[in-house]
């Protein structure tokens, strides 16, 4: 594998690894409240959640742009505290994080769901507190669930391209990623290394849902 | 250990209701009955686990829930130890850490005495999946001890267990009772259990109360 597109396998993995770890705390939150609750605005903050799995992704790294850029909401208060996000490293996990938030939430919240609601019961009633009971019981035993969700959505942020491109572009060396890269190489004509990257992505991908699915089986 | 136990309340569970107004002076107590009667229903309000609709929940003189002035005490901070008919001990963790779940930092000579009277010794590093039924019994009554309980909820502990580990059992519950002395509120529908283990009985069917006195008077020799 030539050294550039050793160099975006790589460069991708570490920003979907990072991704995930942004997603995972407020994904396993927002897992846990839609199985656990029902509040006003429930449906709508559902559904916002899940938007980026049925929008054009492009649509959701316009929406990010504007949000993110120097007269974005966020990005007026990045830049107030010197913080650079659109076309660098941080959008591209911005973008990633944000494509794979929905598959974490649902692959998690069905897990929680599946906990007998009777286990926190009897946690509450031994004096355990509800982050005792969420740490020490609702999230060990939903853990093969949230796993899963968590393998779900580092793939989906591997394989991200229409967001990615929107607001981190295409960068070699600080936004290229394999998704954007397969379609640069294609776009000039280098098919070796397009192909490299394609079955790298392939290879990524592959293991990652089947350990998905293997932690998806009861 | 007497005690005293004052069920006063209205629980509506859909269509299901149930109506009690009791207050006993009692070492054990029974809440006897058929299969749907409220039984459990009532424990749970005990345990906090459910709210009632309006009324009074008190042991001693300590109102755990009381809907004129407001009181709803948490389940965590009822100090009741629960042992509910399905058992349900933490799958993830081992019998140790199931039964030391609730100590909050107990001296280990608790630990050490609960896991004795109970003969657990043998068992603290085994996986719930490896228990057998009455040794999961067991468990989950070492448990509700160890939480500091000032009192024990019993939901049919011989169910689902075969006639020699119901004896057995049973004679672990004669030993915690009397190693422990603490008051137990406890439902079977078997008016032998009833006999051997409690003082007092209330007798429920369908929501409501039918009888309320001493053990051997209200229920026919077995």
């Amino acid at each position: 594998m030539a050294d550039d597109v050793w160099q975006v396998a790589v460069f991708t993995l570490t920003m979907a690894v990072v991704a995930t770890l942004v997603m995972l705390p407020p994904g396993i939150v927002l897992a846990w409240l839609f199985a656990r609750h029902r509040f006003r605005g429930f449906t709508a903050l559902e559904t916002l959640v899940m938007l980026p799995l049925v929008i054009p992704p492009v649509a959701t790294g316009l929406i990010l742009l504007r949000l993110f850029g120097r007269r974005g909401l966020f990005g007026r208060v990045a830049e107030s505290v010197g913080l650079e996000v659109i076309f660098t490293w941080k959008a591209v996990i911005l973008a990633m994080a944000v494509m794979g938030l929905p598959l974490l939430v649902r692959a998690a919240r069905g897990a929680f769901e599946q906990v007998d609601r009777r286990y926190e019961q009897i946690a509450a009633s031994l004096g355990a507190g509800p982050l005792r009971i969420f740490f020490t019981v609702s999230l060990p035993m939903a853990g093969r669930g949230v796993l899963a969700g968590v393998l779900l959505a580092f793939s989906r942020a591997v394989g991200e391209f229409g967001a990615t491109m929107m607001l981190a572009g295409n960068m070699p060396g600080s936004t290229r990623t394999i998704a954007s890269g397969i379609y640069f190489y294609t776009e000039v004509g280098n098919d070796a290394a397009a192909t490299s990257l394609m079955l790298a992505s392939i290879v990524i991908a592959f293991g990652s849902l089947w350990f998905s699915n293997r932690l998806a089986r009861p | 250990m007497s005690f005293s136990l004052t069920l006063e309340f209205t629980l509506q569970q859909g269509e299901f209701s149930v109506e009690i107004d009791e207050r006993i002076e009692a070492d054990a107590i029974a809440l006897y009955g058929p299969s749907g009667a409220g039984k459990t229903t009532v424990l749970e309000a005990v345990a906090g686990l459910r709210q009632p609709e309006r009324g009074r929940i008190a042991v001693g003189d300590r109102t755990l829930f009381g809907s004129d002035n407001g009181v709803d005490v948490p389940a965590r901070h009822r100090c009741i130890g629960y042992v509910p008919q399905e058992v349900a001990l933490f799958p993830h963790m081992n019998v140790r850490q199931n039964v030391t779940y609730g100590a909050h930092g107990a001296p280990m000579e608790d630990l050490a005495r609960v896991l004795a009277v109970l003969d657990l010794e043998p068992l603290v590093e085994r996986r719930v999946e490896q228990l057998s039924g009455g040794e999961q019994k067991r468990t989950a009554i070492a448990r509700a001890l160890m939480a500091g309980s000032r009192m024990l909820l019993l939901d049919e502990p011989l169910s689902a267990l075969d006639v020699a580990l119901q004896r057995r059992v049973m004679q672990y519950l004669v030993r915690v009772h009397d190693e422990f002395n603490i008051p137990m509120l406890y439902v079977s529908h078997r008016a032998d259990e009833v006999l051997m283990l409690t003082d007092w009985v209330v007798q429920l069917d369908n929501g409501c109360v039918m009888a309320s006195g001493p053990s051997k008077d209200i229920l026919p020799r077995v």
